[in-house]
């Protein structure tokens, strides 16, 4: 069902807790009935330097919160800005049609928390 | 690695009592039981004494008793076979919210042909009220369908009640019970029952072999037109292998049904009792007590139940969330809605569904595990449980 990276993030995932003086957060999903993340972000010089999750979801959405904090660190405002749907199904090895929600959950995150820190930052972009 | 089986709510593997009686039909005895010749009377022998064994376990007679390819099957022909034979009498429906798929989608089916359907609510354990039951039969109602024993919650009908109150208003009733026959005392009689459905599977027998029960006078239109079958009730040629494992299957549960009652629940209730006991903020879905033996469903709420699943499968414990029919879907059960659960802590439910070959140690060895899931699983959600 799962690929092996899905199981591996399933099983270890990284990067879970919070950071409590994050410089974006991104909460994203279905919080009455579905999966939910809440990715927060630190940010200097314009680049993601750390981040954390928590998620409450499927082995997938677990798996896809887990992939999307290594997808994030290291890039710039722009880069995770464009991250697009499919982007961490891709780097998860391909998930099931029924869980390709779970890959853009994450996503959802990313573009969330970026959005989160901009508008703190007002139009002021170090990038 | 552990290896522990606790999903017989979805099926259970062919005893080898079941499989050496089989056995001979596959090759050997292979005659076709509609056949003249002496092959054919074989087959015929074998399907015939089949029928008197599953006919006596549910206290009908042999010539009630008709063969399906299993529980679906059955409900639909119950249910469909029903309305089309009595629509001009009316195109009522009553069942509950809470039944298997396939009387719900026969129903939802029948709706988009003209019927109406009553659902009726269920309490915090599961239960109808017989009442309402009552309260919603009218002049065009031709059937009340509605489930002996719950295959998620376990959760056991007051189908004796429901079944007199029927008959009062000369309705038919159906009921399903799949899930219950074998584990808990079914007699047609005593439930006032027209039309129930059996399935193989669930107790030790192959899958591909069901059975419906239709009581004598009781007309229903076929859904499989052909050679006239099972007296014209369901064409196909008999499934000799499949029902001759059928007919052993129920001659066990019925010899066994007592002290397996015994070894379920007291596995069951141990299991219930240390989660209780040992993990923070559960809750246990079903009635404390009118419940199918094996059946533990329980939410753990900031835990997910697929996630659930995965990781005690990781450990070597194959559990389920629900009913194994809807676990490709990403919808919380319809079942734990109906009881009043939200939506997320109906997504955080595992059933855990003991069988014959179970033991205390299992118990002891699930509870090595399922802590440290939960306690996992909570922690990577931690922000996000609500309240």
């Amino acid at each position: 069902m799962y690929s092996s990276t899905v199981m591996d993030h399933f099983h270890s995932p990284r990067n879970v807790g919070d950071l409590p003086d994050a410089d974006g957060v991104g909460n994203a999903g279905n919080p009455i009935s579905g999966n939910t993340i809440a990715l927060y972000l630190r940010i200097a010089d314009g680049t993601v330097t750390d981040a954390k999750f928590r998620t409450f979801g499927c082995a997938a959405s677990i798996a896809a919160s887990s992939m999307v904090t290594e997808w994030v660190i290291g890039r710039t405002t722009e880069e995770a800005a464009s991250i697009e749907n499919h982007t961490i199904a891709v780097a998860l090895g391909g998930l099931p049609p029924t869980k390709m929600h779970c890959s853009a959950m994450a996503a959802d995150g990313v573009r969330t928390a970026i959005e989160d820190y901009r508008s703190r930052h007002g139009t002021v972009r170090k990038d | 690695m552990a290896s522990i089986y606790l999903d017989h709510n979805a099926t259970t593997p062919v005893r080898s009592e079941v499989f050496d009686v089989m056995e001979p039909f596959f090759k050997d005895r292979f005659g076709n039981a509609s056949s003249i010749h002496r092959y054919g009377q074989d087959a015929r022998a074998a399907v015939e004494e089949a029928r008197a064994r599953v006919a006596g376990l549910v206290n009908a007679r042999p010539g009630e008793i008709y063969f399906t390819s299993g529980g679906t099957e059955s409900d639909n022909l119950a249910i469909k076979g029903t309305a089309y034979a009595r629509k001009a009498f009316g195109r009522h429906i009553i069942t509950t919210n809470i039944e298997h798929s396939a009387v719900l989608n026969s129903c939802a089916f029948l709706e988009r042909e003209g019927f109406e359907v009553t659902y009726l609510p269920v309490d915090e354990f599961g239960r109808v009220d017989p009442g309402q039951v009552e309260d919603a039969l009218t002049d065009r109602t031709i059937l009340v369908s509605i489930m002996h024993a719950n295959n998620e919650i376990g959760t056991v009908q007051p189908v004796g009640e429901i079944g007199r109150i029927a008959r009062l208003r000369g309705v038919c009733f159906h009921t399903d019970a799949v899930q219950s026959a074998g584990k808990l005392p079914v007699d047609v009689e005593a439930m006032g029952a027209d039309l129930l459905s059996l399935s193989g599977h669930k107790i030790y027998g192959p899958k591909g072999v069901g059975a419906i029960y239709i009581r004598k006078g009781v007309e229903i239109e076929p859904t499989a037109h052909g050679g006239h079958h099972e007296n014209d009730v369901r064409s196909g040629t008999e499934n000799t292998v499949g029902i001759v494992g059928l007919g052993k299957a129920f001659e066990l549960a019925a010899e066994e049904r007592e002290s397996e009652y015994r070894h379920l629940s007291g596995m069951r209730d141990a299991l219930e009792t240390r989660i209780r006991v040992e993990i923070e903020g559960v809750r246990v879905n079903g009635h404390p007590e009118r419940r199918l033996p094996g059946t533990l469903n329980v939410s753990f709420p900031g835990a997910e139940g697929e996630s659930l699943i995965m990781s005690l499968d990781i450990a070597g414990i194959a559990v389920s969330t629900g009913s194994a029919c809807t676990s490709g879907a990403i919808e919380p059960s319809h079942v734990l809605l109906a009881l009043g659960r939200d939506p997320r802590t109906a997504l955080g439910s595992v059933r855990f569904s003991f069988g014959r070959d179970n033991s205390m140690e299992d118990v002891d060895c699930v509870m090595d595990r399922l802590p440290g899931i939960v306690a996992h699983l909570r922690e990577v959600s931690a922000a996000q449980v609500p309240g």
